[in-house]
């Protein structure tokens, strides 16, 4: 790495009034041939690019961006990293996220402001509490912490939640604390992740759309169509979220995801105020406070397939509702801005990190709360581009789980119900 | 929220509904002379344009037709599509 | 107290015959009804209202409305609520206010000490360091400096929010000039017309500006024009209401302050419009400089508003710093109010002769080809440095006040959000609509027409093709004779503050200087929205109504481009910071979450029942708990009641579907694995329904009451998703299927008695039903009276005992409880909840959703393979199964366990681990229940090859302890099923 970045660093350019600050990542010409090309600048392609790099010696790698870099879903998520899941397959791979997280600010040296304050879930249903029993217990055989708590300790972890009494239409009975559930930068992450590829050699193209892929003589991949121009590599892996399908399908590829618009709101900053992530799923919402001071508040998708990156108003006044239901003092606190993201869910709600029928071409998609798997994610699908074979935390999540219609069912459900 | 054309009742808000999400095709008629692949993938790969996509709607809160329409994914314009009384997509 | 004395002529908006006391960090002040209390202030001398949110630097008010980006103040005194801005807060009386994010107040914060470490914190800082040892450390610190105001604490249930739909043909959004035209056009062709404005009194602009409209004052033709809307009949104005969201298909949200009636605090609009016309105005732009934060620094517009609506004079002598035609306007008002206008300072050589003229006549000094350098002073501005453009010639110029205007941004906010573009107008150095997207009309100076006479104009023009749009033939409408200047424009971003070591502020509120963005686009972060998120410009409670354009034209300036190619970020929902109570209305819990009752409800309830979610929003008694009793006992008790004597439950939420028509049969092959079509008369049969990718669905059992009726019932959870597939089905696959599917869930009453005595207890209650078990055998049904009610009973049984389902119209359902509750005294009946029903049929083997049928497991797994039919072609999940099937993977299959400790009940959900080890599981305990037939525990769990491994010992991983469990048949009671067949 170039400049490498400190207290000692900021204060010496201080002194220089920040005029002698390198680019954080270059701007190289467009080449025609890479060994790797990664579709997608956001947290999943530019941490494969960081880990080909990093890991694999790999750094004949192009990342492509249709608009700027750190964009996409990084830049418009409520920033949670956990690993409370359900099944076997999740739990090791979830956890291993967390703990590449741990290290990533000082491994990348970029202050990705991971902060690993726990998270609560309130439980205000008897099914809800079985399914959060049966779940701490699966994590703990996979070493990952989750533990009940009382109510009145939940009361004073949280002081603001007030509602759910005793006589409450969905009084809380319990809660679970995660310990290992934390917070982070989500532009940092994009940014530091950038960093450290483009110092091992990565090109990193913003503004670059791919049109289509590309596929050769024997029907193996052989490059991206850009509207800047075609790029030759026998190696593309599609790390574009709600866009994989529209991308996958220009080589005759056709994937079991649906895309969805997921929104969030914040609101106006305040004095520290909540110092967990807060989700209540019985009613579905789940808050945390930034370190500037606004409150994150995520709710549920939209009801209907989207690629639109909106504000379904309906379920966005349902997730304040409820959330006011729980925190009645909020009333009076003000929305102050709100986004939507547009992301995919698999056929049965789980990730796909895989290779595909088409020889050379990658996906890494499916994401439903990506960023916590960022680094893990990254890792992986690195693991598969370099060695062709997945790594073993990813070999449930292949495409391949789905022609023998064998589910990884996070939630009990396929996304078809 | 949006504003749903009911073949029945007219333009209604969204609320009044329930999206039945992406129709391709109908359910074929005979499964057992599908291969599995293609079975599979009439089970778990549905259209996912970026663009006009064909949906069913229920207007569970209204009159209780379920009827198709075709929603823009990208800008949520919509198109009715439906043909009479059987209200078969066009 | 600093007011222009209007002599005889009457002010408008304030009242001077009502004063108003109030506080401001802790001092009392007066002000008047119709101030705001940025007015107020102002009035009473005091410029310095706060402190920077990162530097804490003095600041003061710098503008007059929304777009207050310098001063927030706390709300106390009946109030609670934070980061307003000063401007936006309508003086009450007793109304208490403070600065937020200073201490002990802004002429003495401790946080100032930042600024003298500023240096050291550039753009971004913070990505740079606190990495060692780990951000945790530092983060504590970081947050109690970040965040402005404190959240409120009281919980506000006297403040009703409530939210209205609202349809119309025209929405008018904002009532200054434009809208005012533009709803009385629409409302005189006939339109149903809304008209929104965000201020306490109709006029926008024309408050602050002063003009003559038709020759009068403003206030004038404003009273003639509120009359004539009233006069079409068709045209509903909402004052104080702010359009704050506008999304697809013409849905605008409009949150209204202080509604009729009283009692309701905010009321949200949920507007459905046929055409919109956006006549939301435009708001001016400050210009950028060294220390043009300093409190005394205030936009032109801003000034002529406490000028000309308030009556309030700001500063006593300014200077006036522009680079338009507007701030002349501004500085002559100001002029004419008595302030001494020390200078007028503008960035362009050649200024048009009529305003060089009434300069002149009012002798102000003028400096074209000029710009302000740096203003002078700490906690107060005291004087400007200006300095030609020309030859760098510096002058200082004393001052308390300087106005200054960068040029006019059309609030298209709204615009965008109904996805209209924008572009770029390099004559009006600002962003305009461009292509509309839905049926929206920008007007006015929404749209980029800055002069009065252009805004009545296209107002008037607007309303006519909206009316026209929605089939209404446009009415004449005259538009008032009023004088309209042009407005000339030099684009000028503060560039001359490059390089600049002094701070110059492009976003006031988040302490962002021309200096941050100059080392984002050095560290490549020069993109709009890079540049936004990296120096958080625009990212304030104010969002950057002010400082966005300018930070775009200093990146357009930076890079080496045009603005138009900088781009905006994106404009999105809401204009302006709204309240959450507003968001969600009046919605408490029990109408966030309806509840549904059976009409037993009230009964369990006064029995003390401890009531739980049975699924879609059904509340069923859990147990029944007697003085003294733990849950466990209850439910032991009532359990065993059920195997030893007689139970009674209330079923009626179980989901049940009336199913008529030739093709009934067809429909119930269809969606269930097993064959239907030998059902005899008045038979039950249980089903289990797939979806198409092979995975239960839902189970239940169904009744046939004619060749072509049927009753079907389904799980209480899974009713509403049954009934939507059922109606899809047959109304989009199958539309030449005669059959028709009914929900009767609500219509009929369930009490089901169950237990060895039941057959005797109904002898006892009243039926003309023969309940002779050879008459009335297992799994069939009977239609006749039961306690003088009309009744259907059934024989089915989800305890393991002798059961009758007793089912009536639910109006009829407390009194047939009643009978049989009183009746059964006999037998000492008990009514049981759904736990003790959940120990029953643990005990007998019998499937629940949610636990055994978790969404993964098939028919085979859960050992109802026999359920599976292979005679028919095709139903649903058929294929989906065959493919699964073929794959001869292990499965994880239904089995018992029993515990090595008789006593031990493991946790729902444990895993089960191979010999217990901590790794991947092969299985977990989907049920564990004390039984009170076998007087042990009893578990059932999916087990990998199950069916094969019964006998074996297998290991359940519960934390640190390991469970030893023997695996066994999934039936603990009454294997044959003798008892609830007898």
């Amino acid at each position: 790495m170039r400049q490498r970045y400190s207290i000692f660093s900021l204060a010496r350019n201080a002194l220089g009034f920040h005029r002698n600050w390198q680019r954080v990542w270059r701007s190289p010409p467009l080449r025609d041939a890479y060994d790797v090309v990664i579709v997608g600048a956001g947290g999943h392609g530019l941490a494969a690019a960081y880990y080909l790099a990093h890991n694999h010696g790999v750094t004949d790698v192009a990342v492509l961006d249709r608009g700027w870099l750190g964009g996409g879903n990084i830049a418009r998520n409520t920033v949670t990293i956990r690993s409370n899941y359900l099944r076997d397959e999740s739990i090791p791979f979830f956890a291993k996220s967390v703990e590449l997280y741990k290290g990533l600010s000082r491994e990348l040296n970029y202050n990705l402001m991971f902060s690993q304050r726990g998270m609560i879930d309130v439980v205000q249903t008897y099914p809800r509490l079985r399914d959060l029993t049966r779940r701490m217990l699966a994590m703990d055989i996979h070493g990952s912490t989750y533990r009940r708590i009382s109510v009145a300790e939940v009361r004073r972890r949280i002081p603001p939640l007030t509602g759910g009494g005793p006589d409450a239409r969905m009084p809380i009975i319990a809660a679970m604390v995660h310990p290992d559930a934390a917070v982070a930068r989500h532009d940092a992450v994009a940014w530091g992740l950038a960093r450290a590829a483009d110092s091992y050699g990565v090109a990193l193209h913003q503004n670059t759309p791919v049109r289509s892929l590309l596929r050769g003589p024997h029907g193996g991949i052989s490059g991206v169509e850009t509207e800047r121009g075609t790029i030759r590599a026998n190696k593309v892996a599609v790390a574009v979220s709600g866009h994989t399908t529209t991308i996958t399908e220009t080589a005759g590829l056709r994937l079991p995801l649906k895309s969805y618009n997921l929104s969030a709101f914040v609101s106006e900053p305040v004095k520290p105020l909540i110092n967990v992530v807060v989700n209540c799923p019985d009613i579905g919402v789940y808050l945390s406070q930034s370190d500037k001071g606004e409150l994150v508040v995520g709710g549920e998708t939209d009801p209907q397939q989207s690629f639109r990156r909106g504000i379904k108003e309906a379920v966005f006044e349902d997730a304040a509702a409820a959330m006011l239901d729980l925190f009645p003092s909020f009333k009076r606190l003000k929305l102050l801005r709100q986004w939507g993201g547009c992301l995919d869910f698999a056929h049965d709600a789980s990730p796909i990190v895989s290779a595909t029928d088409i020889p050379g071409l990658f996906v890494s998609a499916g994401w439903w709360g990506g960023f916590k798997a960022v680094p893990v994610g990254g890792l992986t699908l690195a693991h598969l581009i370099a060695t062709g074979r997945p790594h073993p935390l990813i070999e449930p999540f292949s495409l391949k789980r789905f022609e023998r219609l064998e589910f990884i069912l996070e939630s009990g459900t396929t996304s078809t119900r | 929220m949006l504003t749903i054309p009911c073949p029945w009742c007219g333009d209604r808000h969204e609320s009044e509904f329930f999206c039945g999400g992406a129709y391709e095709k109908a359910r074929p008629a005979r499964p057992e002379t599908l291969s599995d692949e293609a079975w599979v993938d009439y089970v778990t790969v549905s259209p996912n344009p970026a663009g006009p996509l064909v949906e069913r709607w229920w207007h569970q809160r209204g009159c209780g037709l379920w009827f198709f329409l075709e929603r823009d994914t990208l800008t949520h314009d919509i198109r009715p599509l439906f043909d009479g009384e059987d209200h078969e997509p066009r | 107290m600093s007011r222009v004395d209007r002599g005889s002529a009457p002010d408008a908006l304030i009242d001077r015959d009502s004063p108003l006391r109030f506080t401001f960090n802790g001092r009392t002040y007066t002000g008047y009804r119709g101030d705001t209390l940025a007015s107020a202030l102002l009035a009473n001398g005091i410029s310095l209202t706060g402190r920077s949110f990162k530097y804490h630097r003095p600041r003061g008010i710098q503008g007059a409305g929304y777009e207050e980006p310098a001063t927030l103040v706390q709300l106390s005194g009946g109030e609670d609520a934070t980061n307003w801005p000063v401007t936006r807060v309508p003086l009450s009386a007793g109304l208490a206010a403070s600065s937020v994010n200073c201490w002990p107040s802004p002429d003495f914060d401790v946080g100032a000490i930042a600024q003298v470490f500023s240096r050291l914190l550039p753009a971004g800082f913070y990505y740079k360091t606190f990495m060692w040892p780990n951000w945790h450390l530092f983060e504590p610190a970081i947050r109690r400096a970040a965040g402005l105001g404190r959240a409120p604490t009281s919980e506000p249930d006297h403040l009703r929010y409530e939210t209205r739909f609202h349809h119309c043909d025209v929405l008018v959004i904002g009532a200054g000039p434009a809208g005012l035209m533009a709803a009385l056009a629409a409302g005189r062709s006939g339109a149903r017309v809304l008209l929104v404005d965000d201020d306490t009194a109709i006029g926008g602009r024309l408050h602050a500006d002063g003009d003559l409209v038709d020759g009068r004052p403003a206030s004038d033709w404003l009273k003639d024009i509120a009359a004539a809307l009233e006069a079409t009949g068709t045209v509903r104005c909402l004052s104080d209401a702010t359009a704050w969201a506008h999304h697809e298909h013409n849905f605008v949200m409009v949150t209204e302050r202080g509604p009729c009636p009283a009692h309701v605090f905010q009321r949200t609009w949920r507007v459905r419009a046929r055409q919109v016309v956006i006549a939301t105005g435009a708001i001016e732009r400050p210009m950028v400089f060294a220390n043009n934060d300093r409190p005394g620094v205030m936009l032109a517009s801003a000034a002529c508003c406490y000028v000309n609506r308030y009556a309030v004079r700001p500063g006593k002598s300014t200077v006036v710093f522009t680079n338009n035609d507007s701030a002349w306007h501004a500085a002559f008002d100001l002029h004419a109010a008595g302030i001494a206008v020390r200078g007028l300072v503008d960035v362009r050589p050649q200024i048009p002769a009529s305003l060089l003229k009434r300069a002149s006549s009012a002798g102000i000094v003028v400096h074209t080809g000029a710009v302000v350098q740096e203003a002078l002073g700490g906690r107060h501005l005291r004087a400007v440095r200006i300095a030609s453009r020309g030859d760098g010639r510096k002058t200082t110029i004393d001052c308390d006040l300087l106005c200054t205007s960068g040029g006019w941004n059309p609030t298209v906010h709204l615009y965008s959000q109904s996805r209209g573009r924008l572009r770029y107008d390099p004559n009006l150095a600002a962003f305009v609509p461009g292509e509309a997207r839905q049926g929206t009309i920008p007007a006015g100076s929404a749209n980029g027409a800055f002069g009065l006479g252009s805004c009545l104009a296209e107002g008037r023009d607007a309303g006519h093709a909206a009316a026209e749009r929605c089939g209404f033939a446009p009415a004449a409408t005259d538009l008032p004779v009023v004088s309209d200047p042009a407005y000339r424009i030099e684009a000028y971003w503060g560039v001359e503050s490059f390089g600049s070591v002094k701070k110059a502020f492009v976003d006031i509120q988040n302490d962002v200087t021309v200096s941050d963005l100059e080392l984002a686009v050095r560290e490549g972060f020069g993109a709009v929205e890079h540049a936004k998120r990296y120096t958080t410009a625009g990212m304030g409670v104010d969002q950057g109504k002010t400082g966005n354009v300018n930070a775009i034209g200093l990146l357009a300036a930076l890079n080496g481009d045009d603005p138009g190619a900088v781009g905006t970020t994106t404009f999105r929902p809401p204009y302006v910071p709204v309240e959450f109570g507003a968001v969600a209305g009046h919605r408490p819990g029990s109408l966030l979450l309806p509840y549904r009752h059976t009409p037993m409800t009230r009964w369990h309830k006064e029995r003390g029942a401890v009531m739980y979610e049975a699924g879609a929003r059904w509340r069923r008694p859990g147990f029944y708990p007697r003085a003294g009793e733990t849950m466990e006992q209850a439910v032991t008790r009532e359990a065993a009641a059920v195997r030893n004597g007689l139970g009674i439950y209330d079923g009626s939420p179980l989901g049940k579907f009336d199913i008529r028509g030739p093709d009934a049969v067809k429909l119930l092959d269809f969606v269930y694995t097993n064959d239907w079509d030998d059902l005899g008369p008045d038979r039950g049969r249980y089903g289990i329904m797939l979806s198409d990718d092979g995975l239960i669905l839902d189970d239940g059992v169904t009744f046939k009451l004619a060749d072509d009726h049927y009753l079907m019932t389904t799980s209480t959870a899974n009713a509403d998703m049954v009934y939507r597939m059922l109606e899809g089905l047959l109304q989009t696959d199958r539309p030449d299927w005669r059959v028709a599917v009914t929900p009767v869930t609500e219509h009929w009453a369930n009490a089901t008695v169950c237990g060895p005595t039941a057959r005797e207890f109904m002898r006892t209650v009243g039926t003309d039903i023969d309940l002779d078990g050879d008459d009335f055998p297992f799994m069939s049904m009977r239609v006749g009276r039961v306690a003088n009610l009309p009744a259907r009973m059934f024989r089915v049984s989800y305890t393991g005992e002798l059961s009758f389902e007793i089912n009536v119209p639910a109006g009829g359902g407390l009194q047939l409880w009643e009978s049989l509750i009183e009746a059964g005294q006999a037998f000492s009946i008990t009514p049981i909840g759904s736990e003790a029903n959940h120990l029953l049929r643990v005990e007998k083997g019998f499937l629940s959703p949610g636990h055994e049928v978790d969404g993964t497991a098939d028919p085979y797994d859960l050992g109802l393979g026999w359920i599976v039919s292979g005679n028919k072609p095709d139903f649903i999940g058929k294929r989906a199964l065959e493919i699964r099937r073929a794959s001869g993977g292990p499965r994880r299959e239904l089995v018992g366990l029993l515990t090595a400790d008789p006593h031990e009940i493991v946790p729902e959900g444990s895993p089960i681990t191979p010999d217990g080890r901590k790794e991947a599981s092969e299985g977990f305990v989907s049920a564990c229940v004390m039984s009170v037939a076998r007087g042990r525990s009893v578990a059932l769990a999916l087990l990998r090859d199950g069916r094969a491994r019964i006998g074996q010992t297998v290991s359940i991983r519960v934390k640190k302890d390991v469970v030893r469990a023997a695996v066994t048949k999934p039936v603990f009671y009454d294997p044959a099923g003798e008892r609830l067949r007898s």
